[in-house]
């Protein structure tokens, strides 16, 4: 089985703060992580290969220092990594990303493609639904735990209303939720090897994309507006029978000029 | 000159500052509570790799470094000192004699399973009537036949019980004086071998500390670490390795300590404002996170020298000297800066202050530092 998973170095929101003039993030001296759903992901390849014997190849697009969330994952266990990096990449929306990244794919030989359910930097879960499209095959989302019955994976997937249990045969695409399992801690081992091992580095001229659909040119998204969202107030409780609250409700919405 | 973590120590340090945080840390007031050993962070350790990080990966271990050890035994006990030690005492103590003095079929039989934790490792050097003065050994080995036979009781031994590996010293030739001590491999499952008594402690509680007894304990021929009359040599040679082991440990004690003085200071309010923001604060701080750097560079500095292959007994006992003496000071600065709730068992610190103590004490007390150091001093 050749398992393909798709990570993304992000700053750690935990720790990030907004500029409230600006609006936008301010990401001096925050530490860059590999994204909690994509660690989900790369844990449940990881467990695959563990139980049924996989390739796992992990890829990221991103500049070059994100070479540091593809040794993360090869010190996990993974067994090959590829960083696309490239100018032409830069300014992506998911658009762009999930093109430059279905590109890349597309020259390997996989059975099942992996994918965060989303970026906490973006939060959109776009790139992964994307990439399936793209690749024109089946693509599940919200996984929370993955199996294998030597034909299908068999897979259980979050809804609003609890669970639906599904089988897949590959190739597929799946997203995944960082709570369906913890991930492995690095080993030590690992660690050491990181470093001995290549990670092939490939520009745009490496994938057969159109240039037009990538980087900038080929992002239609326009942030129009970033701001901070202020604190609400805590709200003014009446204990009121029925009919003299909907006398409150009226009036108050009249002295703000709703009604 | 380069003072930054290669690629391989960054990447280390994240994941094992990661696994002090979210498995260590929780932990830490219980043990010390219960002064029980904690097995449950010694199986995930040993599924890490953890108990062989300096070992070559032909031994089965993960082919690391002494700067990564090093890191390791320090980000562990910046949230919990008895797990670092145990880390401290099984690979500097027991795997690295085994390792640098060992024959080729002890490295084949010991090294693989210290390395991969199936093996807790200890060292037996301090007696009742031998701690400063090593050379005093009582413990005795007499050759009969294809076995030694071990005679005799070591004391405050770190691992004890639980570890199945012990490298131990004794008396071949009292004649000799210290060219009569040699050193052996003495396996817990030994006739004639025992634990005794466990010491109760002020601080790293969760450390085991107890008594080894040999009663006519008969070992193989084999076992002999090193050459006959070599243990001395031996045992010093282990404790530069070790003071880098413990120094790190009190350079993670004395970091941890800083860190819960920081958020504390930076939180409670007196006289209407931060601690943090008294001028007294300020400068009591700024000169214990000065004494933390210059030990961590003391400490990595005797790590790199040791891998390197460069003398570093005297660099060991200055990063030992230094950071124990700083871990004892801070902590103690950073109960008075809790006040009240610093004595309070609510905060870590007064567990960081009861630890930090022993790291003046064992492996070479801070006395034994400074013989070290001005014995190269004025050689």
């Amino acid at each position: 089985m050749k398992i393909v998973v798709c990570i993304k170095q992000v700053p750690d929101t935990t720790e990030i703060k907004i500029n409230p003039v600006t609006g936008t993030l301010i990401r001096d001296g925050v530490p860059s992580i590999m994204n909690p759903d994509d660690k989900g992901g790369l844990e449940m390849a990881l467990r695959l290969k563990d139980a049924y014997g996989a390739e796992v190849t992990v890829i990221t697009m991103g500049p070059p220092q994100a070479d540091l969330v593809l040794r993360e994952a090869l010190a996990m266990g993974a067994d090959k990594a590829i960083l696309l990096t490239d100018r032409k990449f830069a300014g992506a929306d998911t658009l762009a990303t999930s093109n430059a990244l279905a590109g890349a794919i597309r020259t390997l030989k996989w059975d099942l493609i992996v994918a965060g359910r989303q970026a906490i930097d973006g939060d959109t879960a776009q790139v992964g639904p994307q990439i399936a499209e793209h690749l024109d095959i089946p693509q599940i989302s919200y996984v929370a735990d993955l199996q294998w019955d030597g034909q299908r994976f068999l897979v259980k997937k979050e809804t609003e209303e609890g669970y639906q249990r599904l089988a897949v045969a590959g190739p597929c695409l799946m997203t995944v939720l960082a709570s369906g399992c913890k991930a492995r801690y690095m080993s030590v081992r690992g660690i050491v090897d990181a470093y001995n091992k290549p990670v092939e580095i490939w520009g745009a001229d490496h994938i057969e994309v159109d240039e037009e659909k990538l980087g900038l040119k080929g992002s239609p998204t326009r942030v129009a507006k970033a701001f901070t969202k202020g604190l609400k107030q805590a709200g003014e409780v009446f204990e009121v029978d029925a009919e003299e609250a909907v006398g409150i409700i009226i009036s108050k919405l009249k002295e703000k000029f709703i009604i | 000159m380069n003072f930054d973590l290669n690629k391989t120590q960054a990447l280390f340090r994240q994941m094992i500052r990661e696994f002090a945080e979210k498995e260590v840390k929780p932990l830490a007031a219980e043990i010390d509570e219960q002064e029980r050993f904690p097995m449950e962070t010694v199986k995930k350790m040993a599924e890490l790799g953890i108990f062989g990080i300096p070992l070559p990966v032909e031994y089965g271990g993960a082919g690391g470094d002494n700067v990564m050890y090093s890191i390791a035994v320090e980000e562990l006990s910046r949230v919990c000192a008895t797990t670092g030690v145990v880390v401290s005492a099984h690979t500097s103590l027991c795997l690295a004699p085994i390792f640098e003095h060992g024959t080729e079929e002890q490295k084949k039989k010991y090294l693989p399973k210290l390395a991969s934790g199936e093996w807790l490792g200890a060292f037996g050097l301090t007696e009742p009537n031998a701690g400063t003065d090593a050379s005093a050994q009582q413990t005795t080995a007499v050759l009969e036949g294809d076995e030694w036979v071990l005679n005799g009781n070591k004391i405050f031994i770190t691992n004890a019980g639980y570890a199945h590996v012990y490298v131990v010293f004794a008396m071949t030739d009292k004649s000799k004086g210290t060219k009569g001590i040699s050193a052996f491999i003495v396996e817990a499952d030994t006739p004639g071998f025992s634990v005794g008594k466990k010491e109760l402690k002020l601080g790293i509680r969760g450390s085991a500390t107890a008594e080894l007894i040999f009663d006519n304990c008969r070992i193989p021929k084999d076992n002999l670490l090193g050459k006959l009359g070599g243990g001395f040599g031996i045992a010093m040679k282990t404790l530069d390795g070790g003071r880098v082991g413990i120094a790190s440990q009190a350079l993670g004690i004395a970091q941890g300590a800083m860190d819960e003085t920081v958020r504390y200071t930076k939180e409670r309010k007196q006289f209407g404002r931060s601690l943090s923001a008294f001028q007294n604060t300020q400068f009591q701080m700024a000169d214990l996170e000065t004494k933390v750097q210059a030990s961590r560079l003391l400490v990595r500095s005797a790590a790199f020298k040791k891998d390197a292959g460069q003398p570093y007994s005297a660099d060991a006992a200055m990063a030992k000297l230094f950071a124990a003496e700083t871990a004892m000071e801070v902590t103690t600065k950073a109960v008075q800066f809790h006040g009240g709730y610093g004595y309070t068992r609510e905060y870590p610190v007064e567990r960081m202050m009861r630890d930090a103590k022993i790291t003046e004490i064992y492996e070479g007390t801070s006395e034994v530092q400074r013989m070290v150091i001005a014995g190269k001093l004025f050689k």
